[in-house]
């Protein structure tokens, strides 16, 4: 309930963040003085000018929650390493987000469940992230880009020794430059 | 003030010695052939701190070659020969017998000066003065562990060997460095992030080991003397499973920086890495037999994972593990003759010997989650990891399998062991 409260927290300050009125440049108002020889006709009761029109300030698309770019976990089944075809669109997005943003750099980190040797274990996540990369590559992302590490079973997000567990443990995480 | 965090945290991992957290040892089992021997105190031990007899006891219990003497109710303690009531040691079955006394020196040091007797033959096997002071007790009670189980048994003792292994408490690990008997512990290394696969050098003064502080694997040599440490492999990708060549010259690493796991050799330094496998699989977990010939590792080039053995230098691999489709974390006896590893059987992971010329296989532990196996430097005794409700705890079984030991922390996760070399080849 926290963590909800939180992460709603967060958006709210997003949010708010986005509606900061910013610095615009000041609105052009004709200069209309009234000249002294010619009669003038009746001034005008109002005056109209052109509004540089406020740009929507976008959220950040890595951490919009409602853009598929905030999702970055790819869940595997058990001694598997390919990404299924679920996950094809979010690679997808991520390629042509890398693609469009040359200057961003992701890290890969493949993970397995606790079964198993450690050392293996290394192995099979890095399997994991090698074939995110492929695949992050072939759909147009720099391999200067990305790096594909492995951290086996040394970081479980869930520790208890269940089925359910396992699986959110098999996983590869898709983080850019500064969130890690 | 923006440094003091950091200069906290430094401050906290040095003095954090492993004073709150020693390891206690709880044996199981017996084997056959066992030498009855027993071991009353010595005469003037009292002056000690603590028994030196009570630890020489134990180191030989926990080497499963020695039945234990009820050693009670001798009275005087005999220290010479002529001392010693053999019909009564006769009837309580002893083969041999340790006795002798602590005399204390003119410069406040102790000497221990002992005999190891044959009971049947009522002759002395071996006579022995050991000189040392007070704080070093324990070391000199494992010395003399050490000449007795080789006077005894034939082979070298490793009661004055080293063992290092990590713990994690709560969300902290660190690299302990503790006697074999799990007593003495120092933590060599305090980190936030994990820390695995610790290897010794073979002269004892270097770990090398893997430790996710960057946020990936990276491999680092770590000087046991000075404290100081390097990163020798860190390149782009995965960085992992250091093994030490017998010469200590090279470390044999898996790099994933050209794609995929794969072995490669590079210096003591980290210099001038070597591909030495180039397959399309998971090479992984290599590990040089002692001769330096060649290494054996783990790979999955044949579907499922299995043990191989290549040349040092890389070339054609031969498949060493047949049964079963998980066979893991080969790790080779000192005298070359004898392969261990993990396997996987009806879901639980377990200690396996095989040996390498008859290809007679064993089966060593039947718990659920061992892993992570070690050999004595003597090849008689294996450290490796194991679960204890849920929680990391180390063990070790003689190499026979028939006597186990658990090495407990309390309220602590305990894993990754690596036991130490001998110290004085």
């Amino acid at each position: 309930m926290k963590k909800i409260l939180l992460s709603i927290a967060a958006v709210a300050w997003l949010a708010g963040c986005a509606s900061t009125p910013k610095e615009e440049p000041k609105a052009a108002v004709e200069d209309r003085t009234p000249s002294a020889v010619v009669p003038t006709p009746a001034r005008p009761p109002v005056t109209t000018a052109p509004v540089t029109p406020k740009a929507e300030q976008p959220l950040n698309p890595l951490k919009d929650p409602n853009n598929i770019l905030s999702k970055r976990n790819i869940f595997y089944e058990l001694d598997k390493y390919d990404v299924r075809d679920e996950y094809k669109p979010l690679l997808q997005a991520h390629a042509r987000y890398l693609a469009q943003n040359p200057s961003a750099k992701m890290l890969i980190q493949g993970n397995c469940d606790e079964r198993g040797s450690r050392e293996y274990n290394i192995a099979l996540g890095q399997k994991r992230s090698d074939g995110i990369r492929q695949t992050l590559m072939l759909m147009g992302a720099k391999e200067s880009q990305l790096e594909s590490v492995s951290l086996g079973e040394e970081k479980p997000r869930c520790t208890e020794q269940t089925e359910e567990c396992y699986a959110q443990n098999r996983r590869g995480d898709m983080l850019y430059g500064g969130e890690y | 003030m923006r440094f003091f965090p950091i200069f906290a945290c430094l401050a906290l991992a040095l003095l954090a010695s492993g004073a709150q957290a020693q390891l206690s040892i709880e044996i199981t089992g017996g084997g056959a052939n066992q030498i009855p021997i027993g071991v009353p105190h010595l005469a003037g031990e009292d002056a000690l701190p603590q028994s030196i007899s009570d630890i020489i006891e134990a180191d030989l219990q926990r080497s499963g070659r020695f039945r234990m003497l009820y050693a009670g109710g001798v009275n005087p303690l005999p220290s010479e020969l002529s001392q010693v009531n053999f019909a009564d040691w006769k009837n309580r079955n002893a083969d041999a017998l340790l006795i002798g006394s602590i005399v204390r020196l003119s410069d406040g040091r102790f000497e221990a000066r002992v005999r190891l007797l044959d009971v049947p033959k009522q002759a002395a096997i071996e006579s022995l003065a050991y000189a040392f002071a007070a704080k070093d007790l324990r070391a000199a009670a494992h010395r003399i562990a050490d000449i007795v189980y080789l006077k005894l048994t034939g082979d070298r003792g490793v009661f004055s060997t080293r063992i290092a292994y990590v713990v994690k408490q709560g969300s902290r690990f660190e690299l302990h460095i503790a006697d074999a008997d799990g007593a003495g512990s120092q933590t060599a290394l305090a980190s936030r992030e994990p820390i695995i696969s610790p290897s010794w050098s073979p002269d004892g003064t270097r770990l090398a080991y893997v430790s996710f502080e960057n946020k990936k694997p990276v491999v680092y040599v770590h000087s046991l003397v000075s404290g100081q440490r390097q990163a020798v492999a860190n390149f782009k990708g995965s960085n992992s499973a250091p093994a030490w060549s017998s010469d200590g010259r090279q470390l044999a690493v898996v790099l994933s920086k050209d794609g995929g796991s794969q072995i490669y050799l590079i210096g003591a330094d980290g210099a001038n890495p070597r591909r030495i496998t180039s397959s399309g699989a998971i090479d992984t977990e290599p590990f040089f037999a002692p001769d330096g010939q060649s290494i054996y590792f783990t790979s999955d080039r044949g579907g499922s994972p299995q043990i191989y053995r290549m040349p040092a230098g890389g070339g054609e691999a031969a498949r060493v593990t047949f049964d079963g489709s998980y066979n893991v974390s080969p790790r080779i006896s000192s005298d070359g003759k004898t392969l261990i590893y993990i396997a996987r059987d009806s879901g639980r992971f377990q200690l396996r010997s095989l040996d390498l010329a008859s290809k007679q296989g064993q089966a060593l532990t039947d718990g659920l989650r061992d892993e992570s196996p070690s050999f004595a430097p003597n090849g008689k005794m294996i450290l490796y990891a194991t679960e204890l409700g849920s929680r990391g705890s180390l063990a070790a079984v003689s190499i026979d399998g028939k006597t186990r030991q658990r090495l407990s922390i309390q309220a602590a996760d305990v894993r990754e062991p690596a036991w130490g070399p001998f110290l004085n080849p």
